[in-house]
């Protein structure tokens, strides 16, 4: 065990802040409170400008424009991505999951065509996965392919597809095969969003927005060169993106976090309560604590799970204990926030009261929805009782 | 940045989870917990062999070296086997105390025979205030003699010698010195013994002053959280254990999503516990910044945890979870014994705002 920076983890460190330090935009701010419609080509523009610089998908093979950073790697990207308050890229799935796993099952052939627009951001990805009546029961999706040629004809709907309004191909779990177990009937289609029969719909949420949609597909023919992996095997396929998804994201959410406690730390310094500040507190201190504490144990607990994927070679179900902690853990700090600013915390972005132009009324609605994506809590927790734990199956 | 554990760490816990397997299972431990001491002389003296009373002594005492990451992984193990007696006491406690402040010939003196396996030893810290602060002790030496009362003093019935956090510094005291008396306490756990001890005008040799001693008791709190992550991990393989074979309904109980979600917790809990024990003894061993306030939020998690994880491994054994010949109750007795000692999580909580929310906000109006 020794975790300090080895000397090729501190020059990858450096050459990033380095890097990091000249070309971060310095107009970030006046962007980040826009619709992500009004800034995508901004995003756009700056994933093309890190691409540029070695940067967009560290993680990935050097053979594919990636540096084959290891995942400690990965997590100091991320970091320091963080510290240098960098936007975020606008290709988040494709880089993040859908890149991974082309590179994982793609032929030659579909590398070649799709991974340099991911890179790039010329072309964004979103995931069809979950339907209407399949969300954790995800095996159970209904969206058909049906064989016609040298085409795939596929009918069936989508929901909570993020960038869907934006992607420019999907990877779209499809039912190839009613007449076997439902694991062993899907296939992963890579689809052109541009297709005719693809309808895409805004999906309004909670907080109001809608960063996700619903698609539709009615006779959308794809080619069977756009299988990814083998047919039928698209259970395999689909569970390894969601593993990239569980094992690495809760990685750029720790300074993130870090952010939001030492700001309630800091509001709990002027914000009074009962004639002081609530710093001086006793139950709020607790709190602040117990949330500061965790949000170590979070980064702590990603750290060791980064040592274990490494000598074992894949993320595998512990990574599910990664989602119950943040996702549960970000729903305390938000309520920790709600008691801290009183009545003030309800106030939304746009009332001259509201504390931080309204985060805090935002993050409340916004981490309810944590416990649900990316996998259910609950799911997690199955996944843990019996691919860890090795109890017999509960569903 | 490796937060995996090295081949010879590895090695080390192994070798330890076999050796107290071994000449420590639970019908030893179960035989000990019913005498005074909870003490055996033969199996102190095989740890003694295997270098676990030296562990991290440096080696011109006798000592085997190692850092507080190989101490905490000894400390793992001992918790999972439960293992009565004063390791915990002598080694990680009475030794990190004696090497934070003594002088190095007071350190040959005490640790030499700690190594070879010839002296146990103990720390005298609380006192009727029962204040886990080192600063709050009121027991002050008058003419080189103490006198007054320490509580809760763990093993002080096989201790040769008594270190004592005293007003004005840290003494030693000799176990069969006069006008010392020392007295069991009946503590719920019957591994580990506690006891009240009085001193009436017994000479005292000064160690030191009591600078030190906050950070002695934060690598004496991380390796009691290893030990408790110990037991929580046997206490969670129990369980799963039983999950498994117990059927109700027609169906093993671990079917149940009830059931089985509350083992997921358990997991949870005792990895996340495990991640912050290993992170404080890492951050300890480097004297990194944040060393003490890692330490305190090991043992907040902990502190909780592994209350919480006895409490769902005894729902779930049912009935059977709930009887002597059961052995979850002895864990549960320690964990409780663990979870105040040093500070519950409540008390690290309020540490960790000082260090954190207070210490922050005076650096900031220095800025």
């Amino acid at each position: 065990m020794d975790l300090n920076l080895t000397a090729g983890e501190r020059q990858f460190r450096d050459d990033l802040r380095a890097w990091l330090a000249v070309h971060v935009p310095k107009d970030w701010n006046e962007w980040r409170e826009k619709p992500i419609e009004v800034s995508f080509p901004y995003l756009r523009a700056w994933q093309r400008k890190l691409q540029e610089g070695g940067w967009a998908a560290v993680s990935w093979p050097k053979e594919y424009g990636g540096r084959s950073a290891s995942l400690m790697q990965l997590a100091i990207f991320w970091e320091e991505m963080a510290r240098a308050e960098a936007p975020p890229m606008a290709n988040a799935l494709g880089l993040g999951l859908i890149g991974p796993t082309i590179i994982a099952f793609g032929t030659e052939e579909q590398k070649k065509r799709f991974i340099p627009k991911i890179l790039s951001a010329e072309e964004i990805w979103c995931q069809g996965f979950s339907e209407p009546n399949a969300g954790s029961d995800l095996a159970s999706l209904q969206t058909e392919a049906r064989l016609e040629g040298d085409h795939y004809i596929v009918n069936g709907q989508k929901v909570w597809t993020s960038y869907g309004w934006v992607g420019d191909w999907c990877e779209l779990v499809v039912r190839t095969d009613a007449n076997v177990p439902k694991h062993k009937g899907l296939t992963v289609l890579l689809v052109d969003m541009k297709s005719r029969g693809v309808e895409v719909r805004p999906l309004r949420q909670m907080t109001g927005e809608s960063e996700f949609n619903e698609l539709f597909f009615r006779d959308v023919r794809v080619p069977v060169g756009n299988v990814l992996g083998k047919v039928n095997d698209g259970w395999n396929v689909a569970v390894s993106t969601l593993m990239y998804e569980r094992g690495s994201y809760g990685a750029r959410l720790h300074l993130l976090f870090k952010r939001n406690i030492n700001r309630l730390i800091e509001l709990s310094r002027t914000s009074p309560r009962s004639g002081h500040p609530s710093a001086e507190d006793p139950l709020l201190r607790q709190k602040l604590a117990q949330c500061y504490a965790e949000i170590e144990i979070m980064r702590w607990n990603q750290l060791r799970a980064f040592s274990r994927i490494t000598a074992t070679g894949v993320p595998g179900p512990e990574g599910s204990i990664q989602k119950i902690f943040w996702s549960e853990l970000n729903q305390r700090v938000q309520q920790v926030a709600q008691e801290l600013l009183g009545p003030y915390g309800q106030l939304l972005s746009g009332d001259s009261r509201a504390v931080d132009h309204g985060i805090w009324s935002y993050g409340y609605l916004r981490t309810r929805g944590n416990t649900i994506e990316a996998g259910t809590s609950e799911v997690q927790r199955s996944i843990i009782g019996h691919f860890v734990l090795g109890l017999p199956k509960s569903y | 940045m490796e937060f995996g554990l090295s081949e010879s760490q590895q090695m080390l816990k192994d070798n330890a989870r076999k050796f107290f397997a071994g000449e420590c299972p639970m019908g030893e431990v179960r035989r000990l917990m019913e005498t005074d001491t909870a003490y055996d002389a033969a199996l102190w003296a095989k740890m003694a062999e295997q270098g676990y009373t030296g562990i991290i002594f440096p080696e011109e005492y006798g000592g085997v070296g190692l850092g507080k990451v190989e101490l905490i992984l000894l400390m793992e193990e001992a918790g999972r086997a439960l293992l009565p007696g004063p390791l915990f006491s002598t080694v990680a406690l009475a030794g990190a105390v004696i090497y934070a402040v003594a002088s190095p010939e007071q350190k040959k003196k005490y640790f030499v025979p700690i190594c070879s396996g010839e002296a146990r030893s103990t720390v005298a810290m609380l006192e009727a205030s029962a204040s886990w602060d080192p600063m709050d002790a009121q027991i002050a030496l008058v003419n080189g003699k103490l006198t007054g009362e320490k509580l809760f003093v763990p093993d002080a019935g096989v201790a040769d010698s008594i270190i004592v956090a005293a007003s004005g510094g840290v003494f030693a005291v000799d176990a069969r010195a006069p006008g010392i008396s020392i007295n069991p306490m009946a503590g719920m756990d019957l591994t580990r013994k506690l006891y009240s001890v009085r001193f009436e005008n017994t000479p005292a040799e000064r160690l030191g002053n009591s600078a030190g001693v906050s950070r002695a008791l934060d690598v004496a709190t991380a390796a009691l959280v290893a030990e408790m992550v110990g037991g929580m991990q046997r206490t969670l393989d129990m369980t799963v254990d039983y999950a498994k074979m117990r059927k109700q309904f027609g169906k093993p109980i671990g079917s149940f999503q009830a059931v089985q979600h509350q083992c997921a917790d358990m997991y949870l809990e005792t990895e996340s516990a495990r991640s912050a024990a290993y992170y404080a003894a890492w951050a300890l061993e480097e004297n990194a910044p944040d060393a003490a306030v890692a330490a305190s939020i090991a043992k907040m998690y902990a502190s909780d945890a592994c209350r919480t994880v006895g409490n769902r491994g005894i729902q779930i054994h049912g009935g059977m979870g709930f009887t002597w010949e059961n052995d979850l109750h002895l864990y549960y007795r320690r964990a409780k014994a663990s979870e105040t000692a040093f500070g519950d999580a409540t008390f690290h909580r309020e540490r960790i705002a000082r260090l954190v929310i207070d210490a922050g906000a005076a650096s900031a109006e220095g800025a």
